[in-house]
């Protein structure tokens, strides 16, 4: 772990959440394979990679949702692959999950949507229910959106209110899943900054899945990179672009060829050509 | 040859894999049955949309049904100079089949692929996973009170298909073609049976009304979380529920009236 300490990302030290060994597949693919990951308490960690590398596998994996082959995932002290449904079902009250999509209930207001958890969970009155999600909902900026339907709302507002539901519940991490993509520039800067802003203020921990190299780059304290279902490199910011490491340098780069090949696998080009039709 | 039997082979194991998919699916579902007492507006607003939607197509049906009994049945009758009796055929079949039958395919076009769309992209849309991941299960949240719904409509829209069928066949006979107004209720309530007829009506309708939502459920919870995956799971649900009825009917009104 010796170049595992600078920048923002912890040594030994604290971790919320701490992955070891991790291997799963989706049938006969093997799409993670011995993965060590460390998520640093309150701050903001980003796993980067191409698309298809098993990103939002690896976050519902941490969720519980999925149940790896091998290895463990322990978050705050407790083995997620271990756990019973109870359990289960009781550390994810404590963690957010902002899904690529939003996925807000469609068939529910924005305000609905916000106090969803919040009325599945506890027993509060219906004042406090309120205010609690008009607090969460001016944290995100939304607070005089609440009337308007999820089909209402544009890309950027309801990834933010995807936010303002995730934080509901006060959680001790959140996790997001590619929250920049496919959004016009200011969004992506009021989501830049609310993710920060989020995970200072309220004390959380970040997990960022993404591949906007800038954005990420500005806002994270610690960055893993992983590829072909392995974690290729790992450190803050500035320690990834000068790492030396040809998959940082592609990935940072935008570099179209590298240890990430631009050819998905086949034979050879000749050969191919050459082949008889039938 | 070989290939034919790898395919059948193949099919016969996707097939039962599917089916005990369903039934450990339908073991979760009832687990999540008590808990809606303590949430009964999740099963009143699903009664809505399933049920009391659902009564227009059910009421139209039927009466167009009852009607056209009406004229049939009257047709073969009065030939023995027994119209008189067009109350208890048209009671009878209403009761014991039609009814129980025509409501339940009503049913599976109507509220079932609603059921499995909505359930489907609910799952497309990763909405079911968020619910997961907010710590509610989505079976117990999102599926038992649909299932529910539907178990508990369906017997009642059989009901009100089969009134309204009867009605129907009233305002042809008596209205149209001159049946006696008298003998027609009378003769109903001297031979239909409560027991025997109503009763078993009533017991094939809720056992439709059981598979029906169950496959409609369970389709759109399976459904493979794309738009084409959502799509051909629609088209499974009426299919299915189809099939599933027809069989049960038959299985059904062999353990009922076979013995009769
Ligand atoms: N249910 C599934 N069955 C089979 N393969 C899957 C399934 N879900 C995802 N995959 C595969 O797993 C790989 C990782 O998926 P994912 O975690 O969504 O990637 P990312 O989020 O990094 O783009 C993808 O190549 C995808 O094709
Ligand atoms: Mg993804």
């Amino acid at each position: 772990m010796s170049d595992f300490d600078g920048n923002g990302c912890v040594g030994n030290g604290d971790a919320l959440v701490r992955i070891r060994d991790l291997r799963f597949c989706h049938g006969p693919r093997v799409i993670l394979d011995g993965v060590d990951i460390d998520i640093p308490r309150g701050k903001v960690t980003t796993i980067m990679g191409p698309s298809g590398t098993g990103k939002t596998t690896l976050l519902r994996l941490i969720g519980g949702q999925l149940k790896p082959e091998a290895g463990s995932i322990v978050v705050d002290g407790k083995n997620v692959p271990t756990l019973s449904r109870k359990e289960l079902y009781r550390l994810r009250r404590r963690m957010g999950m902002m899904f690529q999509s939003g996925a807000l209930f469609t068939d529910l207001s924005v305000f609905d949507n916000v106090a969803f958890p919040l009325r599945e969970h506890t027993e509060l009155p219906e004042e406090i229910i309120r205010d609690l999600v008009l607090m969460k909902l001016h944290a995100v900026g939304l607070r005089g959106a609440r009337d308007l339907m999820p089909a209402e709302l544009s890309g950027g507002m309801a990834r933010r209110v995807a936010l303002a539901r995730a934080i509901a519940l006060d959680p001790m991490m959140v996790m997001y899943d590619e929250p920049f993509t496919g959004q016009d520039p200011i969004t992506v800067g009021v989501i830049m900054q609310l993710i920060r802003r989020l995970n200072d203020n309220l004390g959380l921990t970040s997990v960022v899945v993404s591949h906007d190299v800038k954005e990420v780059s500005a806002i994270s304290d610690c960055i893993y990179l992983i590829s072909n279902g392995e974690v290729v490199a790992k450190g803050g910011p500035d320690k990834l672009k000068s790492s030396g490491s040809a998959w940082a340098y592609q990935f940072l780069n935008a570099q179209p060829d590298g240890p990430v090949p631009f050819h998905y696998p086949a034979v050879g080009y000749k050969e191919d050509l050459m082949a008889d039709e039938s | 040859m070989l290939n034919w039997l790898q395919f059948l082979g193949r099919g016969g194991l996707d097939f039962f894999e599917r089916l005990g998919r369903g039934h450990m699916f339908i073991v979760r579902v009832s687990a999540g049955l008590p808990g809606l007492f303590l949430q009964p507006r999740l099963v009143i607003q699903q009664l809505f949309s399933v049920g009391v939607l659902s009564l227009q197509i059910i009421a139209i049906s039927g009466l167009t049904v009852g009607m056209v009994l009406g004229l049939q049945m009257y047709n073969t009758l009065v030939d023995f100079g027994a119209e008189d009796s067009l109350g208890p055929v048209v009671a009878l079949s209403l009761v014991r089949e039609l009814g129980p039958v025509l409501a339940a395919l009503l049913f599976a076009g109507r509220a079932g692929s609603a059921l499995t769309a909505e359930i489907g992209l609910m799952k497309a849309t990763e909405q079911l996973s968020g619910m997961e991941m907010m710590a509610v299960d989505p079976i117990k949240r999102v599926v038992a009170p649909r299932f529910l719904a539907g178990a508990i409509s369906l017997p009642l829209l059989a009901a009100i298909f089969s009134a309204i069928g009867i009605l129907g066949s009233y305002f042809v006979g008596i209205g149209l073609l001159g049946v006696d107004s008298g003998a027609f209720w009378s003769q109903m309530q001297a031979k239909v049976d409560v027991q025997e007829d109503i009763l078993n009506g009533v017991l094939k309708s809720i056992a439709f009304g059981v598979v029906a939502t169950w496959i409609a459920v369970f389709e759109g919870y399976d459904a493979v979380p794309t738009t084409e995956g959502v799509s051909r799971a629609t088209t499974r649900t009426v299919v299915h529920t189809a099939f599933a009825v027809l069989g049960l009917d038959f299985v059904l009104t062999a353990l009922m009236f076979g013995g009769e």
